[in-house]
Order: C-alpha cells, then structure tokens, then sequence
C-alpha cells in the first residue's frame, strides 16, 4: 500500500441525526416521551385497538380451550393450517430486530442506533405472539411443557430427531437470548430514566431495574465487550431460527415442502417481513412524536433498500421453486404448483406474486423510499404478502398432496381469524405499553453519534 | 472522629476533557480512578489502563458447557434412557443432534455473557457513594465525571480536591461514604 495514501472521510449525504442536537436534548426528547404526564391521542388510540383485538384473542382461546382446536378449520388432511402459518409469519417478523440490533453493529453501521431499540422490542413481541400459536395448536396447550426433556414418571422423552423438536429448543433460546440483549441495552436507559424521573415510585422500579448502573468507565468497557459478544453470539442464531423453522417443511416428504432451498429463502422472507414491521411501526411514531430528527429519511430510506434486496431475494426464490419443481421432473412436485398457480388457491398465489414480488419494485424509486406515506403502504402491502406466502406454502402443499382421493380445501373458520387478529392485538398491546414504559430508542447509543462525543485528536492516545 | 469520605469527584463538561484529566491524574500517580460517562468512551478504558476483561473467557466456557449439555442430553436419552430401534438404524444419529447442541451452545453463551456482565461489574449494586453528589444524576444525562477515590494512596483531601480543581472541571465535590 503507498504510503502517501490518505484516508478520506466519505462525505454524509444524508445526516443519520439532525444537526443541533446536544448530549442533552438528545436524553430529554426520548426520556420525555416516557416521563411526561400527557399522553397523545394516538397511543390511546393505538392501545385502544390492541386491547379490543387482545380480549377478542381472549375469547377465541377461551373457547378453543373449550371446546377443541376443531373449532379452527383444521380438517384433515390440512392439520396445520391458520395456526402455523400465523406461527411463521410472526416469528420472521422478529428477525429484522435481531439483524439490526445483532448483524448491523458488527457490521458498524451507526444509523442501527436510533432504530434497534424499538426493532428489539418488536422482535420480542412478535415471538411472543408467534408461541402463542403452535402452543395453542397442540390441543391441550396446558401439556405443552411436555415438549421439553424432563425427568417424568411417564418414562417418555421427547423425540431429538424431530424438527419440531428443534423449533422447541430454537425459539425458545431465540426468546430467551432477544429477551437478555434487549434487556443489557436498556440498563444504562433505565438509569438514566431512574435519574430523571421526579416521581418515587418510578424511581424505584426504574433504580431497581436499571441494577444501579452509574456508567462507571470499568463497567463500560465490560459492557462493551459484552455487547460485541452477545451481538456475535445472536447473528448465527437469527440465521438458524428460521432455518429451523424451515426444517419443519422441509424434512417432510410433502411435494412443496421437500426441498434444500427453504433456510435461505425462509431467512430472506423473515427479515424481508421484520424490515417492512419496522418501517410499519417507525413512520407512525416518528410523526406522532416528532422524531424526525432522529429516525431521519436516511433511516426508512436503508430500511427500504434492506426490504427490497431481501425482496428480490425472496422473488429469486419463488421463480427457482417453481423452475425446479419443473426440471425436477417430480410429478408431485410438478402438480402441487401447477395447482397452486391454477388450484382453489390461485388467487392466493398470484396476490402473494403482486405483493412480494411486483409491488416492492416501486422501491427503486428515490422518490417513493424518500416519502413516508408510499413507504408505509409498500411495508403493508409486504406484510400482508408475505402472510400469503406461508399460508399458500402451508395450506396448499397440504391439501392436494398425494393423494386425490384425500384432497380437502382448508375454510378458515371465525376463530382462526378472531385468534389471528387477536394476536395483533397482543403485539399491539404490548408495543403501545412498551413506548409509554421504556425509551423507544436507546439513549446512550444515540450520544454516541454526535459530533460532540467524538475525542479531541490531541487528546487521542 | 471525622466521617471518612469515598473520595473526591470532578464534573466535566466534554468527554475530550474528560480523558485529559484521568490521562493527568494516572501520570500524577493516582491508581484508585473511576470515570463516568453518560455513553461508552472508548480512550477512557486506555487513559485509565482498563485491562482486558475475562468476559470472553467465561463466554467461551459457557458455550463448551452449552455444546456438552446438548449434546449428551440427546445421547443419553436416544441411546441410553429411551433407545428405539427404528428399522436397525443406529441409535447414536449424531447429524440429528446439531441444531440442539447449536442452539444450547448458544442459549449458555448468551446466559454467561450476561450473568459475566453482572458479576465483573458487581452489578446488581443499588447503592453506592457517588450517588451520593447531587450533580452525579447528570453523568446519566451529559456529564462527565472523574473519581479519585480515598483508598488511593496518593490521596490527601485537600492536595486531591486542588489537584483535580487544576484540571479545569466545572465543580469539584467530596464523595460523602
């Protein structure tokens, strides 16, 4: 390398913070929204919704409790169906959270900070909602620790060469690994809120889960490898889950299923879906609580080109299904698409078609990245493409399989959709209480990207 | 008798002085140091000769244990507790194995990286001396402040406390135990 060759800083062409702010306002805007005694209309609004759609979540599981999962349509021979693609929809939502918390700090891409925190918490949320659903579907969901390796005096065990095994084992350390790095990044938060706040009572909850952090210089630095590691540690994991999740489809014979390119493709449709969450969930709250300056147009415009390139990775993928399916020269394999492009569920396949493949196009376009409204859409018509996907993959492998005789379409009863849109209520329920409880964005992280916290360089060692 | 004090403290406005001030106090020779930040400053843990920490050791400990519990759970339940013999095949199926022995390796890492965290920093600690100085709510807020604790051999109350007022911080106060 010559040595005269100098390091030129790349030029910002667009801000990942608005010029202005100090170590100070930047603590009192997100800690605000938090301690202020006012609420907006919108989070009352929000959490309106999510309580209604949580206590009709209450009544189905209620009644399913009752009286069975056969009031879900599950006929044979389609016995997954609302239940576990619901299950996959959620927890690919989840992945964008860990890959901007996780992938993107390894990969030092500062613009991660001001949106990992609420993209953690709606990784968190979503899992939640996403265990709700195989739980639910096992029929005596109150048995359900039975899935875990225990001494028992039934003298079973679980079945280790099972995926659905596996999925046990890798969701839950999923949870429980999202739940712990969320967790570490909100200790110096929780104690700049313990400091802030004027109220006792919220002192006191605040101190004790903050764990008396006082941003000690020897607690940083373990804190900081800490991070490095758990980042680390929960990149392969985010990559493995829904890999897992696709082992379940794909170590089954199921013509639609059996086949080795599910993980990859899985992996892309999960953060393809959790980037279009996000953006779902942060053109919202930026407006309505004037973060502008901190979730900048730089932000959803990553965002979107995250979702886009994932998008047509996930469009590669469904011209390389059907491609093989054709080469392959499986004659089940051939009928089970021409029947879902042909089927009783063709207009499922060829709206999950226009939703995740033709309409992301639109994301080439500066102009629709650059404008919040047509971003917010997109994110929608994405969500709602890729619940299509798992629901076609699912459903329609299942009922036209094998054998003729057997084929059965899959009629979705009020209680799949009550427990569906239920779960949205779940998620929404518990987002609206996360933003008025805990910052929605992190606080230290995002002093870490003021000019102002750059070291003078004669003070440089 | 008079109360002992935990040590002198020094307000700074930016992390720059910050790092000048503990870089002064090591060369004066104080060792007993402490900094607080409002956010991670890398040139801190050099100024004040932070060693490498063991978390990645523990780290690494907590996987190995994670892997070997994975994995001899399955063994033990597939070969020895509740062995099926499906077909003649071999009961130690060891490719089935992976993704749990994968996911525990991972679940313990993580477990260990946080408990690790807790334990090197003596966290939980919901009190301590600094927060006894009114103004160390800020060092959570925009604050920057630096600790000569008492224990330091160096230290003398009022040769500290005008040591560190040469050091140009905003305020200098004691650190009440």
């Amino acid at each position: 390398m010559p040595e005269e060759q100098q390091v030129i800083d790349k030029p910002e062409s667009r801000e990942i913070i608005a010029p202005g702010y100090t170590f100070g306002t930047v603590t009192d805007q997100i800690a605000t929204v938090v301690l202020t005694k006012k609420t907006p209309l919108f989070w009352f609004g929000g959490f309106g919704v999510g309580l209604a759609l949580l206590f009709g979540f209450l009544l189905a599981v209620a009644v399913l409790f009752a009286r069975g999962v056969g009031i879900w349509g599950l006929r044979t021979p389609v016995m997954w169906g609302f239940a576990i693609t619901n299950f996959v929809w959620w927890i690919g939502i989840g992945h964008a959270g860990t890959l901007i918390s996780a992938i993107l700090l390894l990969l030092n891409q500062a613009w991660r900070n001001s949106i990992n925190r609420f993209a953690e918490a709606m990784t968190l949320f979503a899992v939640a909602c996403a265990g709700m659903f195989p739980v639910l579907h096992l029929g005596r969901p109150w048995l359900a620790y039975w899935l875990f390796p225990y001494p028992n005096t039934m003298g079973v065990q679980p079945n280790f060469r099972s995926p659905l095994v596996w999925d046990v084992f890798a969701v839950s350390t999923y949870a429980t690994v999202s739940l712990m790095f969320w967790y570490v990044g909100l200790m110096p938060d929780l104690a700049t809120l313990r400091d802030r706040t004027n109220n006792r009572a919220a002192r006191f909850i605040y101190g004790i889960m903050a764990m008396g952090w006082r941003g000690s210089a020897r607690h940083w630095s373990v804190y900081e490898t800490a991070s490095l590691l758990l980042a680390g540690i929960a990149t392969p994991l985010v990559l493995s889950v829904h890999t897992v999740v696709s082992f379940d489809f794909t170590i089954a014979i199921v013509p639609g299923w059996h086949s080795t390119f599910f993980p990859p493709y899985f992996v892309a449709g999960a953060i393809y879906s959790g980037f279009a969450m996000v953006l779902a969930l942060a053109i919202p709250l930026r407006s309505v609580y004037g973060l502008q300056g901190l979730i900048t147009d730089r932000h959803l415009d990553n965002s979107a080109k995250v979702m886009l390139a994932t998008g047509l990775i996930v469009g590669y993928a469904y011209i390389l299904e059907a491609f093989s399916a054709w080469y392959g020269g499986n004659v089940y394999e051939q009928s089970i698409f021409w029947n879902r492009m042909t089927g009783p569920y063709r207009y499922f396949y060829w709206s999950l078609v226009f939703c995740n493949i033709v309409a992301p196009n639109v994301l080439w376009f500066k102009r629709v990245r650059g404008t919040p409204a047509l971003l917010f859409i997109s994110s929608m018509v994405v969500l709602v493409g890729m619940w299509l996907e798992r629901f076609v993959i699912i459903v329609s492998s299942l009922a036209q399989d094998f054998l003729p005789s057997s084929w059965s379409v899959f009629q979705a009863t009020r209680w799949d959709w009550l427990t569906y849109f239920g779960t949205i209520g779940l998620f929404l329920f518990l987002f609206f209480l996360f933003i008025r409880l805990l910052p929605m964005i992190s606080i230290f992280e995002v002093r870490t990207l003021l000019p102002q916290a750059k070291i003078e360089e004669e003070v440089q060692g | 008798m008079i109360k002992p004090i935990y040590g002198m403290i020094a307000e700074f406005d930016n992390p720059s002085d910050l790092v000048r001030a503990a870089r002064a106090a090591r060369e004066k020779g104080y060792r007993k140091l402490d900094a607080y930040t409002p956010f991670p400053v890398e040139e801190l843990s050099d100024a004040l000769h932070l060693h490498k920490n063991r978390l990645p050791l523990i780290v690494l400990i907590g996987g190995i244990c994670g892997g070997l519990v994975g994995y001899l759970l399955q063994y033990y339940v597939t070969v020895v507790y509740f062995p099926i013999n499906i077909a003649g095949r071999p009961l130690h199926s060891w490719p089935a194995y992976i993704i749990i022995t994968f996911e525990l390796t991972i679940l313990f890492a993580a477990i260990s990286t946080v408990l690790g965290l807790l334990a090197l920093c003596g966290l939980p600690t919901p009190y301590h001396p600094v927060f006894n100085v009114p103004r160390f709510a800020l060092a959570s807020r925009n604050r920057f402040f630096l600790c000569i604790e008492a224990t330091d051999p160096l230290f003398d109350r009022d040769g500290t406390s005008s040591f560190l007022e040469t050091l140009e911080p905003r305020e200098v106060s004691e650190v009440a135990n």
